[in-house]
């Protein structure tokens, strides 16, 4: 525990120590505040006809996780494997797994800091905004329920991804093709032509598109939910397998 | 025992980097493992330190299995990896402070081992520097500071002194062996000087196997052909000739003059054995003065380039 809290603390200050980080905060920000304007000027006409979560997370959730999610996590293993110091990281008393989910929640922490400001636009929104175009609480916790959720699959997605080379620039593409896979499975039922029968339940319950509709409109769905959580262990199962391969070879 | 190495073998895809090693190592020792690039002084270390894994054989460390009980083996060993990788971003403390905990030390203990190293390296003027800024023989030292900071039994080095200019690798040489008093070590090296003044064994290593396995001093004896002496006599030249010549130890000798009346013979012995007494005594004997009378000691780098020059090498020579 103590091994981990120790990798923990070192990992999200790294983040701390490089451009890196700030630039991702940077550019999320950035992304955030250009859609809060959006929103604001469609509110300016008639009422929405959508939860306002929704219409705010929409466009820019996935373009601030797609390229926000390689840049966070190219760097947890490839660059220790690149500089060395994976030697001395794993011959001291630190388990492989302690290691991986030690990476997995500094890159989490991080991610959900770079989340913060989005309650920012929330309460400016509450100062200007009058009743009835108030976000609804259910709305804005499922809104974070999916940000969460959704952000644990692509974190540990990358961490696998990272774990997989020594080269940060490969590991952020491996991460980057993996996260737009998911992206786009919710898009592929419609050229397939699959409306119905086991693929297309198997292809949108794999869409993470459309869970993060419903997260937003703050409709909780557990199948969404078992996805999220088991597809994360699954990656970082085999990030700590790949970890361990080095004793196999 | 400290370390007990049997029958140990490593493969790579295609090749043996390892084969088939066998050695142990008492606490409290230095020992030196010697050998060109690529002998498997690295990979040797490696299963040691618990990083990989061997593809045969057994290896303990005070008594644990590294493959099994490797956690264990892990909080006894201090292990600096070749070219000594580390955190360029952090601070020097901060470093020492973040491996410390990782390696599970405490709180107060931590603090506490931290200032110790940080002294024991000569690390006080930078300890608030960033790592990456620092020069590569202080570099080295942290490097050494973390290796030592949790109070391991065993410490492995693998090239404490690759890249450093004479005056460091004399500073961490000197750190090297104060450590002996209290830890064994088990350091790598290609640089022949540096084994032979700091360790109290020697195993060198060439394409996986170990060659030879002893104090410095033997390796010396048994390997080194012919003695040489170099006496410094203020004697008349024939007479001088006309001794050697009569002593039947010696195999060959030359006599060139020196400063005043003394001349300076070295002299090539046919046997092993020390003759400085019987040249002191005939100098005595005679009444002549004697100002040097010493043995030029066949270095160890003679051994070592006998052993390790590749077999196709010495069909040839």
């Amino acid at each position: 525990m103590q091994a981990c809290m120790t990798l923990i603390r070192r990992e999200v200050g790294s983040f701390f120590c490089s451009w890196i980080g700030y630039i991702v905060i940077a550019g999320a920000m950035f992304l955030m505040g250009l859609s809060f304007v959006t929103l604001l000027d469609k509110l300016q006409g008639e009422p929405a006809s959508m939860p306002l979560t929704e219409l705010f997370l929409g466009g820019c959730f996935w373009l601030i996780l797609l390229f926000s999610a390689p840049v966070i996590t190219m760097r947890l293993f490839a660059l220790e494997k690149s500089s060395g110091t994976f030697e001395t990281l794993m011959t001291a008393p630190v388990s492989d797994w302690q290691v991986v989910i030690a990476k997995f929640t500094a890159a989490m922490i991080f991610y959900m800091l770079m989340w913060l400001p989005m309650l920012a636009c929330v309460l400016a929104l509450r100062y200007f905004a009058r009743g009835s175009s108030l976000p609804n609480p259910g709305a804005l916790g499922g809104s974070y329920l999916g940000i969460f959720l959704i952000g644990c699959l692509y974190m540990a997605a990358g961490c696998f991804a990272s774990a997989l080379t020594r080269s940060q620039i490969v590991a952020a593409m491996i991460s980057f093709a993996f996260g737009l896979a998911f992206f786009l499975a919710g898009f592929l039922a419609g050229p397939l032509d699959l409306q119905r029968g086991w693929a297309a339940q198997a292809l949108n319950c794999v869409s993470v598109m459309g869970q993060m509709k419903d997260f937003a409109r703050g409709v909780v769905d557990t199948r969404s939910i078992v996805f999220c959580l088991t597809s994360t262990l699954f990656f970082l199962f085999l990030a700590c397998r790949v970890i361990e391969s080095r004793r196999w070879r | 025992m400290m370390i007990d190495v049997s029958n140990l073998s490593k493969s790579y895809a295609g090749t043996t980097a390892v084969a088939d090693v066998s050695f142990q190592v008492e606490r409290g020792e230095i020992v030196g493992l010697l050998g060109p690039n690529g002998a498997g002084k690295s990979t040797t270390m490696r299963i040691l330190a618990c990083f990989i894994p061997a593809t045969s054989g057994a290896a303990t460390v005070a008594g644990l299995d590294v493959f099994t009980q490797s956690d264990e083996v892990r909080r006894r060993i201090g292990y600096m990896p070749e070219n000594n990788p580390l955190h360029p971003e952090m601070r020097v403390r901060e470093y020492l402070k973040f491996r410390a905990r990782l390696k599970g030390l405490g709180r107060a203990r931590s603090r506490e081992r931290v200032d110790a190293v940080i002294t024991q390296c000569g690390l006080e003027s930078v300890n608030k520097r960033i790592i990456g800024h620092l020069s590569k023989g202080y570099r080295q030292r942290v490097g050494l500071a973390d290796a030592l900071v949790h109070e391991p039994e065993l410490i492995i080095l693998d090239e404490p002194t690759l890249g450093l200019d004479p005056s460091q690798i004399r500073s961490v040489r000197q750190l090297i062996k104060n450590l002996g008093r209290r830890h064994t070590v088990l350091l790598s090296s290609h640089i022949l000087p540096e084994v032979e003044m700091t360790c109290n064994r020697v195993l060198i290593m060439r394409e996986g196997r170990i060659l030879a396995a002893d104090t410095p001093e033997n390796l010396q004896r048994a390997f080194g052909k012919n003695g040489h002496l170099i006496a410094e006599i203020a004697a008349p030249f024939e007479e001088l000739k006309t001794c050697w010549e009569q002593m039947p130890e010696l195999a060959h000798y030359t006599i060139s003059a020196a400063e005043g009346d003394y001349h300076r013979c070295a002299l090539t012995l046919a046997g092993s054995h020390d003759l400085r007494p019987k040249i002191f005594a005939l100098v005595v004997e005679r009444g002549w003065k004697l100002r040097e009378l010493s043995r030029v000691r066949h270095s160890l780098e003679e051994v070592y380039i006998r052993l390790t020059r590749p077999e196709s090498e010495e069909e040839t020579l």
